[in-house]
Parts: structure tokens; sequence; C-alpha cells
């Protein structure tokens, strides 16, 4: 197996002893470089716990993960993590969160840059503003632009929109995909949203129950725009609900 | 305007505290208790041969010095403590056992370590504000949440970056609690610290007043100069709490 990012064998438990709680039962994947891999799964099934492993926050109990062929056991800036709370330093302001990851020299002029990708995110004129003057669809942007200022070759991304309201969850999706076809970026999207996953990835991966497992894969060809009312894309979100049980 | 509607209640119980106090020491004729009027002069005369200001100059110069000592100790002790957890493990029962002894306590200790001069109540004030300086820094500390520690390691930082960027600012809301609490305490102990014979100072006034001619207008007007000082390096203090690289804790 070769690819941006393998995984093989993955088990976790949680706690010790009799009474440790198995998480992840045993997963192996592997994502293609410039590939968009959403996983969905049932709430509580370890896809958190899974997505923390390959990001190297949590040490799996057995099994590795490897990016471009190499083991990895620790985050690096290489894949950035956007989670459901998001992280943006709220003594901060937007230029100064973009800056922050743009530690050593260079990258030339660093406050021009984090102009250019506060722009990019439909942030122009808020370079100046603390965090807490922003909406929450804003802060989800500084956050994005926050990973992508150190071009990352791995976006991972946990319920980036899950704390948004529906509307604007509906219009980070159309952004996201805009921000990708301008730079290429391995995605890995935890999701419980199918249409979301549907709407925006190469591959959807379903997990099962805890102790997680891979328990199916559907590959989603569609151009882009994707029209979620089309009967393929109907179909396939008939076929992903089916397999979650509903 | 609103401010000044909103302060009327207030001010008019102190009127008629003031009333009463009157009242009542015209109708009892006590000899030693003044009238507010008597407070009043007696505050003048002072405030005229400039011993007043010499008394208030001292007592600031103190807190400043204990203040500042206790803060230059605490801030880095308090980090320290919550960042390695050994040095919390290890100092922080101790803390915690000394923080509740009244400075008062410490009285005899310093005039055997310091003897009687400006060392002693200095070294008092040291005590009193230190240690909930170092408490509240440490668990300010401790209270940062992880998702900001754990973007900060993703992002791969130095350990300067992540102390300067992400640590104090992340901590200073409740360094400046800290500050307010200490310096609080300070103001409390310099009084009682230097009602233990001193030439000046704010207690020393008071203590002085009373033992050379029952001069219980000046005691009072002490009291009041105390309270007013007090609420004013509060004042100060909730400034800070404005600073923009505080606010930020303050909701939105």
């Amino acid at each position: 197996m070769d690819g941006k990012i393998v995984v093989r064998q993955i088990k976790k438990k949680f706690g010790s002893g009799p009474a440790a709680l198995p998480v992840v039962g045993g997963v192996s994947l592997s994502i293609a470089d410039g590939e968009f891999v959403a996983i969905v799964g049932p709430s509580g099934c370890g896809k958190s716990t899974l997505m923390k492993i390959m990001s190297g926050f949590e040490q799996p109990d057995q099994g590795e993960v490897l990016i471009d062929g190499v083991r990895t056991t620790r985050p690096s800036p290489k894949g950035i993590v956007i989670s459901q709370h998001g992280s943006v330093f709220p003594w901060l302001t937007v230029q100064q969160n973009l800056m922050f990851g743009l530690n050593g020299d260079g990258h030339g002029d660093k406050a021009a840059l984090a102009d250019h990708y506060a722009a990019m995110v439909g942030l122009k004129g808020f370079e100046n503003s603390y965090p807490r003057e922003l909406s929450g669809g804003m802060l989800k942007r500084v956050e994005i632009a926050r990973a992508l200022v150190v071009k990352p070759e791995i976006l991972y991304m946990d319920e980036p929109f899950s704390a948004l309201d529906a509307l604007m969850s509906l219009r980070m999706r159309t952004e996201l995909l805009r921000i990708l076809e301008e730079e290429r970026h391995t995605v890995l999207l935890i999701t419980h949203d199918v249409e979301e996953a549907i709407y925006l990835a190469d591959r959807i991966m379903v997990l099962s129950p805890r102790p997680t497992t891979i328990q199916a894969t559907f590959s989603v060809t569609q151009e882009h725009p994707r029209k979620l009312s089309s009967p393929e894309l109907q179909q396939l979100k008939e076929a992903i609900l089916t397999e979650l049980g509903m | 305007m609103q401010k000044l509607k909103n302060a009327i209640p207030s001010l008019s119980l102190l009127a008629f505290l003031i009333a009463l106090w009157w009242v009542v020491v015209m109708q009892t004729d006590s000899l030693i208790f003044p009238t507010p009027l008597q407070v009043v002069t007696g505050t003048m005369e002072l405030a005229a041969d400039g011993t007043l200001w010499e008394h208030i100059g001292s007592s600031l110069f103190r807190v400043g010095c204990g203040f500042l000592a206790a803060v230059l100790v605490a801030v880095p002790m308090g980090l320290w403590m919550g960042r390695v957890d050994a040095a919390y493990r290890t100092l922080n029962p101790i803390f915690q056992i000394m923080r509740p002894i009244s400075p008062i306590a410490w009285i005899p200790l310093a005039i055997l370590w310091f003897g009687i001069g400006e060392v002693s109540p200095i070294f008092l004030i040291f005590i009193a504000a230190v240690f909930p300086m170092i408490v509240q820094t440490a668990s300010g500390v401790h209270t940062i949440e992880r998702r900001y520690l754990h973007a900060a390691e993703n992002f791969g930082v130095s350990r300067a970056t992540l102390f300067r960027r992400v640590i104090l600012p992340a901590v200073l809301p409740e360094i400046v609690v800290g500050m307010r609490i200490g310096l609080g305490v300070a103001w409390l102990v310099v009084v009682a610290a230097e009602m233990i014979a001193l030439y000046s100072g704010l207690g020393y006034l008071i203590i002085d007043s009373r033992n050379a001619g029952n001069r219980y207008d000046l005691v009072i007007a002490a009291m009041i100069i105390i309270g007013i000082i007090g609420l004013m390096l509060d004042g100060l203090m909730r400034l800070l709490e404005e600073l923009k690289s505080v606010r930020w804790r303050y909701g939105r």
C-alpha cells in the first residue's frame, strides 16, 4: 500500500485491564495525495479518536500511521487539525492568528502572506479585528486560513462546520471547495452529516459502532459543484444511510 | 448622567449616616468622640502643615515596594508551577499552608529579622501579596484550554513562541486578577504593619493620634483616607482589566 497517508491495523482502547473500553478495533486505510476522504459514523463510534491518532495527538495501542512512508507519532505542521470547537487564539488579532504558524524565516513578508489568506477566505478588512468581534462563521474562516497559511500537505477536519447554523454550514462547504480548488490539499473530513460528505468528498468511508472498523467505502466521482438532488447522489445517500442503520 | 443617578441612593445613605453620627455625638455630649466637622478641620490642619502628605506618601511607598517585589516573585513562580507538575506538587501544599496565615502573625518574626524600620512593613506586604498572586497565576496556567495548547503544538512553534504568544497572553487576565487581590491585601496590611512603632504612615498616624492626647478626630480622618485610597488603588487595577490584551477573557 502506498499513499499520502497509510494507516495499518490501528487498535485503541480507553483505560486498561478488564474494564478497558475498545474504541478503535483495527482500521486500515490509505489516502492518496490530494484526495478528499470523508469518514462518517454513528456518534461515539470513535471517529474522533481515529483522527487524533492519525494526526499524531494520540498513540494507538497497536498498528501505525505512515505519512509519506514515514511512521508518525507526533503532530506536525505537515498536517493541521481544524476541530469542531475551534482554536483561534482570542488574544490575538486575525492577522496575528494567521501569522502564528509562520515561525522561522523563509516565509518572506509574513504580514502580507497572512493578509493574502485572509482575503482568500473573505476576511479582507478584518485583519486587525479580535476574534470576539467576529461571528461564528468568520471565526471558522480564520481557523481555515490559519491552517492554509503554513501550506500544510494535509488538513484534518473534525466536524468543522457542526457548530455553525445550517445556512452558514452550507455556505462554508462551497467556500471550502473554492479554496481547495486554488490549493490542492489532502483532506480528511470527519462528519456526521452524510450530505456534507457527499457534497465534498472523493471517497466516503462508513465506520461501524464501537469498537470501530471500516464497514463500507463509497467513491463519489461526480464533478463539482454537485447537485445533491440528482438521482445518483440520492441513491448514494440512501446506501450510506442504510450502512449506518437508518 | 445615568452614573450620577445610580450613585444617588448610596450618596444619600452616606449623608444620612454622617448626619446620624453628628446628631448622636451632639446629643451625648461626648468629650472624646469627634463630630464630622472636627474630623474635617483636623484633616485640614494636617494637610496644611504637610504631615498628612508625608503619611500618605510613606504608606504608598511601602505598598509600592512590597507589592512590586511580590509581583516579581509571584508571576514567574506561578507560571513555573503552572507548567511544571513536579514544581506544583512540591510547592503548592506549602503555599496553601502559608496563605491563610494572616500577615499580622508575621509581625514578631519581621521585627526579629529586620528590626523596626522600613524593611519590616515592606516584608509584611510582600508576604501578604505574594501567595494569592502565586496561586492565581498557577491556576491560570492550569485552566488554559487544551485546544489552544494543541493548536500551538500542531504548528510546531518553538518554546519561546509558545510562551510568548500562547501561555503568557492566556494567563494575563488571571495575573491581573491576582494583582488586584494582592494589592488589596497589601493595602490592608500596610496599615496594620505601621501600627508597630515607625515614624510615618497612615497606620502610624492612627496609633500616634490616639496615644498623643486622644486625637480621635485624626484617627477617624486617617481611617477615611485609608478607605478612599484603597478604593482608588482598586480602581487603578480595574483599569488594567480594561486593556485589550486582557479584555478577551470577558466575553464578547
